[in-house]
């Protein structure tokens, strides 16, 4: 069954698009990422315009995390006072984001600017977090008790000290508000989420509890992901619900069977999964871009 | 068919050197939710028909200026290192002829008419044109978007004439040009023109003005849509775990 989207002005077969969705929703739900990473290139793979496919994708991610927050809320594994420090600097973010975003347009460099983004984010992110889950992986089966987080002195040093009771963390709002501005600048020029990066940032940086990592983290993205989605549409009209409410009725189920998938598994190797899917789409982004092309021209609109 | 008979009227008429007068089976193409593209059949009479005419038929979508990029190794990666703008480019363009073109047109017909693909292109500031336009060319060629059909035409008796348009269905909305030209000893004898109108329709339509009328509007109505579908999953799925 074909379906004609109003904003990309294509057709694209709507049982394609349920799938993608589901298949993304059920990794949002158990990893606390919006999917967005996985999403985008998956959109433009199959013939969505980029501008529309950053732009829908923002406002599906909305929808898969908007289930996902609830369920993580019921169960009381979101910490409000740091899901608030870290939106207060995601939305400054991302707003600076659409800024450099449009910089870059205009220079007709955004699409390689964007992919060595991926690969090199995707790339460091991946590697560090494979190889402490590894290593936490060999250390928990031999049983013995896993190490204290060590805290970074510069992290202990800062001003500005506040209790995060949930997290069960004193610490400065500095590092916080910076992971929350990083990921706003993020969200906006790579059309995801960003909880691939403040998952990990939030582990190895802040020091959080894994537990409520995920269900934090949704909480700041769907707060920014709406304020950028609201920013693309009133700039650039490339939302497309249609496209987006196809996206997100597969998403939506499949966060739902995610979240309780995560809570089945161990955390380590949550986060050992996590890290190999982040290698590999790094893997083939990277690949893209040293193969030889198939095709060395591309066509661009004039306003994207 | 009306319009057919009375094409077929003129034909009695004393012939004045020749005319041509044509019509589509529809004038307007509505895209809607299930739209997957279309087929528009082009028909019409030749007044003052002989045996040595030959048809030309062309569809051509609204144009817009393109940039067409070419990717360079810089380092180990590829990147976009060569651009053109092409002033103009139509978004589709479709060239259906009763005979190989390079026996019915000549090339002096073809600039001052600009029937073929390559004429259809506008590229005037553009350095090293021909590179960057042959590449726009069998982009959209791959993609169907451009389509040159030879011999598609079918003539009957030197006088009426009938061909299928296929169109895609990645259409832009717009109002699509659709010409007819007579050519004899490769030159153009006469020409005829028509409008085919490409809208969206019902939903399509209701969401593509709010898009780019009422953006606040409809950038809300995107995360309402969106939230109200989320927190609808999630309830739902929590009742059925109860």
């Amino acid at each position: 069954m074909t379906i004609y989207l109003p904003i990309a002005e294509i057709a694209v077969n709507a049982w394609l698009l349920l799938g993608l969705g589901g298949l993304v929703g059920v990794l949002s739900g158990m990893f606390g990422v919006g999917g967005g990473f996985l999403m985008t290139p998956l959109l433009f793979f199959i013939g969505i315009p980029p501008a529309v496919a950053v732009a829908t994708e923002a406002n599906q991610i909305v929808a898969s995390s908007f289930s996902g927050v609830l369920a993580h809320l019921r169960r009381r594994t979101v910490d409000l006072r740091m899901g608030t420090v870290l939106l207060i600097g995601g939305l400054a973010g991302a707003a600076l984001g659409v800024r450099i975003f449009n910089v870059l347009k205009a220079q007709g460099q955004v699409d390689l600017l964007v992919q060595l983004c991926y690969v090199v984010f995707l790339g460091v992110i991946g590697a560090l977090m494979f190889a402490e889950s590894l290593r936490a992986l060999t250390r928990s089966r031999r049983g013995a008790p896993p190490p204290r987080r060590r805290r970074r002195g510069v992290v202990e040093a800062l001003p500005f000290k506040m209790r995060f009771r949930t997290s069960g963390l004193y610490i400065s709002v500095i590092p916080p508000l910076a992971v929350g501005v990083a990921v706003g600048v993020l969200a906006a020029i790579m059309g995801v989420g960003g909880g691939f990066i403040m998952v990990p940032a939030m582990i190895y940086l802040l020091g959080m509890p894994t537990k409520v990592v995920v269900g934090t983290s949704l909480f700041q993205i769907i707060f920014v992901t709406a304020f950028t989605t609201m920013l693309h549409a009133v700039t650039n009209q490339t939302v497309d619900v249609m496209l987006a409410v196809l996206l997100l009725v597969g998403g939506v189920i499949g966060a739902q069977v995610g979240t309780r998938l995560g809570t089945r598994l161990r955390a380590e190797q949550l986060r050992i999964l996590l890290a190999l899917l982040v290698l590999l789409v790094c893997g083939k982004l990277a690949y893209d871009l040293l193969a030889t092309p198939s095709e060395l021209y591309s066509i661009g609109g004039p306003g994207h | 068919m009306r319009r057919l008979a009375a094409a077929l009227i003129l034909l009695a008429a004393p012939a004045l050197g020749q005319s041509v007068v044509a019509d589509l089976d529809q004038s307007d193409v509505s895209i809607n939710s299930t739209f997957s593209g279309s087929e528009i059949l082009v028909f019409g009479a030749i007044r003052g028909g002989a045996e040595d005419l030959s048809v030309i038929v062309t569809v051509a979508g609204p144009s817009e200026p393109v940039t067409v990029r070419r990717k360079e190794r810089v380092g180990p990666i590829w990147v976009n290192a060569a651009a053109a703008e092409i002033d103009e480019a139509p978004s589709f363009y479709a060239v259906a002829t009763s005979g190989p073109l390079a026996e019915i047109l000549s090339s002096t017909a073809d600039l001052r008419h600009a029937i073929t693909v390559p004429q259809a292109i506008r590229a005037v500031g553009t350095r090293d044109p021909a590179t960057f336009t042959a590449a726009l060319i069998r982009l959209r060629t791959e993609s169907g978007a451009y389509a040159t059909r030879e011999g598609s035409v079918a003539l009957k008796e030197g006088t009426l004439f009938r061909t299928d348009i296929p169109l895609p269905p990645d259409l832009t909305e717009g109002d699509y040009s659709v010409r007819f030209f007579l050519t004899r000893g490769r030159a153009v004898v006469a020409r005829y023109e028509t409008v085919l109108a490409v809208r969206k329709v019902g939903l399509e339509r209701f969401l593509y003005v709010t898009a780019t009328e009422r953006p606040v509007l409809y950038g809300l109505m995107s995360l309402a849509i969106a939230i109200a579908a989320g927190w609808a999953a999630s309830a739902a799925f929590g009742l059925i775990r109860r």
